[in-house]
């Protein structure tokens, strides 16, 4: 079977800096992969660099997308052939409506992938069972995108453009930062509804508290720009009783 | 960071949709500007004598302004030396100086404004839609008169409304803008030869949106037409100006006036787009448009809102305004300029409260691309017997690219000290950022770009008559596209 992704040797720097010296990582499909790390150990660049980000540049690797180089395509075309981002700090687009942002994206997917275009009647259906699935409160899509949103609705509303997208690789980008306790569930109960045997999740965050709700099937973790250690689950429970000091010097080559 | 770089190059340098000729014979008069041009409209238009001697006055005091070096110079504008000599004041096509009903309008005409999606054959118009047509000097046809005359509203052209309906003409031509005004409306009163007027009786409803479409065609032309709108008692009328022009290498001058009246609780909303030719991208060519566009709420509870959405026109110098004179009345402007090229727009608005209990609101969203300069000038003055005056005014510029520039000329003016006056403003640019979250849903950059600026001005489109908000969007679209007309 293809791994929906395959990441070798994966070196990329912003600004002349490296910031990823080499990471690799395969994901199956009906995977849930978690990275975590502490700050600056290039959890978010690899988030980024996967998604396209234009200020990153990548020095050196490769990236397979079910197969195919990830590197050449632009943004947009990633975002059509099914990789979505959940961003740590979704963008505020005044003005527009969500459901017209939802059209417009929805669409583009659907006609790269030979489906017709949904009409408005048809969107807003889809838009309401999407809502319901993952609980959203639905006054939000009646919104501009993200316009005047908390943080919770921020990160829940990543999650609902997740379910109307429908992408085979998810990448979770902190979604956790800045949530209680009660949106941080809510979240993760919109994610695990989500997860099928199609769909890979990469879910990167800095505290283990996410996957007490999300169960992940990998954890790895990043540290200085490489992912040094590997295991399940169990993995995120020792970093929380153990700290990242303890991987920083498991890291250290022998 | 560059992503939008190119295609905001595009963008700047797009293409102009209604670029064309029409190959029609015209009768257009020697260039040059004289007491004898003048003498000669007159006499084209078969002016009675008052309107002679009005434009006699109107041409020896901007004769004077012009002698004297009166060229209003005071926006953030770069005008090159305009040779008023150089231009014919006269040009009708078909050698026809009016019209009297459609049969007698050549086809090359009906063709035209066909092709410019407005069909003059009552048949094929929109439905609740009345239009005057008028191309370069002439005013070729204006439908629906006769559904409107049983209501009593008077909707023809001005040449119509000198003959048949004078005393309404002279009581209130030159009331809000007189000749004096300034040098452009000096001239336009010295010169006009058409435009539009409407007159709605007491407590009626105007049925169906009035329009006027104004195109000029021919080359070296100015146009100079006139649009007078009176709303009587009680009176309500949404009027509706489009406006283009070919394209040409020289540049053609477009000095109009609109005069809108509105009596006691009157309502008036005029909306406005406007797409002459904005020149190249090089900067060639393009119409200056130096309007003056002002309402007065002469009695109680009146109120007059401008809506304009500003696309074209390589030089755009504009500010319609209202004096709220009577109690309780009401002000609104709200703008969308879009330039881009080497465009350049100094617009905006002046309220001048005078009544008591008078509000205003100013929107208005400046998007400037390429290397076009786009600037809001606004005053507000609240005079000293203006108890509880309120305004509220927004001025937002959004950046496309950096090589353009946005501009915020403010000025409050307050006399009375139980006003209150309301300011923000806002420059952004299309983030990165912004770009960057659409496109990672897969939305294509073109798209996110028309997507975050139509959602910048949404709230201004949203204000236009429906048929026309659908035209409006359509138009920013095509503006933003850089796709070939």
């Amino acid at each position: 079977m293809t791994p929906v992704l395959e990441v070798k040797n994966l070196k990329a720097s912003v600004e002349g800096l490296p910031i990823l010296k080499g990471v690799d990582l395969t994901v199956y499909a009906g995977e849930l992969h978690a990275i975590m790390g502490p700050n600056g150990s290039g959890k978010s660049t690899l988030a980024s660099v996967l998604a396209g980000r234009e200020e990153y540049e990548v020095n050196g690797g490769t990236v397979l997308y079910q197969g195919e180089d990830l590197l050449e395509m632009e943004v947009d075309e990633r975002a059509r052939e099914g990789l979505f981002m959940a961003f740590q700090y979704p963008v505020e687009l005044p003005g527009v409506s969500m459901m017209n942002f939802l059209k417009q994206a929805v669409n583009s997917v659907r006609e790269h992938r030979g489906q017709k275009p949904l009409g408005a009647a048809a969107l807003l259906r889809m838009a309401k069972e999407k809502a319901a699935l993952i609980n959203l409160d639905s006054r939000l899509k009646k919104r501009s995108v993200n316009e005047g949103f908390s943080g919770g609705e921020k990160k829940r509303n990543e999650i609902f453009q997740l379910a109307m997208l429908d992408p085979r690789l998810a990448i979770l980008d902190e979604t956790d930062s800045g949530l209680d306790i009660d949106a941080l569930r809510s979240v993760a109960d919109g994610v695990n509804v989500l997860r099928t045997d199609d769909r890979a999740f990469v879910v990167i965050t800095h505290y283990q508290r996410l996957l007490n709700h999300i169960v992940p099937d990998y954890v790895h973790v990043m540290y200085d720009g490489r992912i040094v250690l590997s295991g399940n689950k169990e993995l995120a429970l020792q970093l929380e009783a153990r700290g990242y000091d303890w991987v920083s010097q498991e890291a250290v080559p022998a | 960071m560059n992503t939008d770089t190119q295609y905001l190059h595009e963008v700047a340098a797009s293409d102009y949709e209604h670029g064309w000729v029409t190959e029609v014979v015209s009768d257009t008069i020697p260039k040059g500007l004289s007491e004898d041009i003048i003498r000669l409209i007159a006499s084209k238009k078969q002016d009675p004598d008052w309107m002679l001697e009005n434009r006699l006055r109107a041409f020896r005091y901007w004769q004077k302004l012009e002698a004297a070096d009166q060229r209003p110079n005071w926006a953030h504008l770069s005008i090159p030396a305009i040779d008023f000599q150089n231009i014919s004041y006269y040009s009708a096509p078909g050698s026809k100086p009016k019209y009297e009903s459609l049969e007698e309008v050549d086809p090359e005409i009906l063709r035209t404004f066909e092709r410019l999606g407005i069909p003059l054959q009552e048949q094929k118009l929109l439905a609740g839609v009345a239009v005057d047509a008028v191309i370069d000097s002439v005013s070729v046809a204006t439908s629906f008169k006769e559904e409107l005359s049983q209501l009593g509203i008077i909707f023809c052209s001005f040449t119509e409304a000198i003959e048949k309906h004078p005393e309404l003409v002279q009581k209130y031509m030159g009331s809000v803008v007189p000749y004096t005004d300034n040098f452009y409306a000096a001239l336009n009163a010295a010169v006009f030869s058409d435009g539009s007027f409407c007159y709605i009786p007491p407590g009626v409803r105007c049925p169906m949106e009035l329009s006027t479409y104004f195109r000029i065609n021919e080359a070296g032309t100015g146009q100079f037409e006139r649009t007078l709108i009176v709303a009587d008692k009680g009176s309500y009328v949404s009027y509706l100006e489009g406006c283009t022009a070919p394209r040409r290498d020289d540049n053609q001058l477009h000095a109009a006036v609109v005069e809108i009246i509105a009596h006691e609780d009157a309502e008036v909303k005029y909306s406005t787009i406007q797409n002459w030719y904005p020149g190249d991208s090089g900067g060639t060519g393009g119409v200056f448009n130096f309007v003056t566009k002002r309402g007065i709420c002469l009695e109680d509870r009146a109120k007059i809102s401008w809506t304009q959405l500003e696309t074209g026109s390589s030089i755009t110098w504009k500010y319609p305004s209202v004096i709220l004179k009577g109690d309780n009345t009401k002000g609104e402007f709200y703008s969308v300029a879009f330039t881009k090229g080497r465009q350049q727009a100094d617009t905006g608005t002046k309220m001048l409260h005078l009544g008591r209990n008078t509000s205003s609101t100013i929107i208005s969203k400046g998007i400037s691309a390429g290397r076009s300069s786009n600037s809001y000038r606004g005053l507000v003055r609240i005079n000293r017997k203006a108890d509880n005056a309120r305004n509220f005014s927004q001025c937002d510029s959004m950046l496309l690219g950096d090589r353009c520039g946005a501009h915020t000329f403010p000025y409050l003016e307050t006399s009375n000290p139980t006003a209150q006056v309301e300011h923000e403003a806002t420059t952004s640019k299309v983030g990165e950022d912004q770009i960057f979250y659409c496109k990672q849903r897969g939305i294509s950059e073109q798209d996110a770009i028309k997507l975050i600026v139509s959602g910048f001005c949404q709230e201004i489109l949203a204000k236009l008559p429906m048929e026309f908000a659908v035209e409006a969007r359509k138009l920013l679209a095509i503006e933003l596209e850089g796709s070939v007309g």
